[in-house]
């Protein structure tokens, strides 16, 4: 029983430390940001890397999930009667909610685990120690470009993923279950609004890429200097930033909810 | 690792389909009907009851949009509600005697305010009222009709 209590109290004092070093981590970033302005080009290589590299997956992602929203929304709908609001359906969820929140948790899964095992292998081999035997900041020179580089790209991916889903829900609702593609546009435009349901979804869009970036060079930059700790870093940047996004996600549509 | 050009090819391809995307996103949720910013009018009516009536609901003529419901109040006076409607003023010759009704498109659809023009002269003005209303039809008062009748039969 005793043991129990040591032991709980252990692994919270575990979590209440690096939640704490994950905090005081963002915080000493804040002053290096002006610092990105000046060389913009390492941002660019590594929204190239983190961006580009995953638009394939995002794009590929965003119109199956689409597809299968019409379809799943049709079975439903066609008992009321109202088939036609197909693409209202689909396009409200990817907007609102599939679109930020299943584009950063393939974010992480793709460029999230790939940033934190490359900058855990640069810690073990010792390339971050000879940065700054070199009198280089690692934190500006190898952090800052690449969560900046996912900051800008989640919001971006987000876009992309809930377009090509409605293009998806479209092209299922058209040729497949028989809907005016005139009607579908009108349906999207009459209820689908750009207050709060684009905005909502950038915004969540925002934060999400903010935070899961954050946590991949957190895990990376203080990974164990080894083989069993790049593999533990990769694999917790996945986890703990699937869980805080779904978690976060939770909370953000309580706070912006309408109230209609 | 690829040479510069093409790094910054790909960057840019990437942002250039993110707008796009987003653009997309906003243009296609801006319904063309909603927001009359310069050329309108304002007429009031007043309801006995407004049902689930809803400020932004469309005001249609003969089924075509033509304006929207900018606000809705009471009046503590005569205790109904004052329903504002803006109307496009390209639509600004309705007649004085036009009736305002709420009614339902389908059968669980929205409620939306639709116009019928008289045979008055005279045209509505800006910020005139509508003296012709009927209230919205509430399902639930109807059917306690219908089985108030039945029972009584």
């Amino acid at each position: 029983m005793n043991d129990t209590i040591r032991d709980c109290w252990k692994s919270f004092g575990q979590f209440a430390s690096t939640f704490g070093g994950f905090q005081l981590f963002s915080f000493r970033l804040v002053p290096y940001l002006p610092s990105a302005v000046r060389r913009p080009w390492l941002v660019t290589e590594q929204i190239y890397a983190i961006g580009a590299l995953s638009l394939v997956l995002i794009m590929f992602g965003g119109l199956f999930v689409g597809m299968v929203l019409a379809l799943q929304s049709y079975s439903t709908l066609v008992e009321f009667g109202s088939a036609d609001s197909v693409g209202a359906f689909a396009s409200e969820a990817l907007v609102r909610e599939l679109g930020p929140v299943v584009a950063a948790l393939l974010f992480a899964g793709r460029a999230g685990s790939s940033v934190a095992s490359e900058v855990g292998l640069m810690r073990a081999t010792e390339q971050i120690a000879a940065l700054e035997l070199m009198a280089v900041d690692p934190l500006e020179r190898i952090v800052l470009p690449r969560f900046l580089a996912g900051a800008i790209s989640v919001p971006l991916l987000a876009a992309i993923f809930s377009t090509m889903g409605i293009l998806g829900a479209f092209l299922v609702g058209t040729v497949l279950l028989g809907i005016d593609s005139g009607v579908f546009w009108s349906q999207i435009s009459s209820r689908v609004d750009f207050y709060p349901d684009v905005a909502s979804g950038f915004i969540k869009s925002v934060i999400f890429g903010v935070s899961a970036s954050l946590m991949a060079v957190y895990e990376g930059y203080y990974a164990q200097p080894n083989a069993a700790g790049i593999s533990r870093a990769a694999t917790r940047t996945v986890v703990i930033t699937s869980v805080w996004i779904l978690l976060l996600d939770f909370i953000l549509t309580v706070v912006m909810l309408p109230e209609a | 690792m690829q040479s510069n050009s093409a790094i910054s090819f790909s960057v840019g391809l990437f942002i250039l389909l993110g707008l796009i995307s987003a653009l997309f996103l906003v243009v296609q949720t801006l319904d063309p009907g909603r927001s009359y910013s310069g050329d309108s009018f304002v007429v009031e009516a007043r309801f006995d009851n407004i049902g689930d009536l809803k400020v932004r609901a469309p005001v249609a003529l003969a089924g075509v949009t033509i304006g929207r419901v900018t606000k809705i109040t009471v009046d503590l006076v005569e205790y109904r509600a004052v329903v504002q409607l803006t109307i496009d003023s390209a639509y600004d010759n309705l007649p004085l005697d036009t009736d305002a009704i709420i009614a339902t498109s389908g059968l669980l659809g929205g409620k939306y305010v639709e116009l019928t023009p008289g045979g008055d002269t005279e045209l509505l003005v800006d910020h005139g009222e509508i003296m012709f209303t009927q209230s919205a039809i509430v399902l639930e008062n109807l059917i306690g009709k219908f089985l108030l009748k039945g029972g009584s039969e």
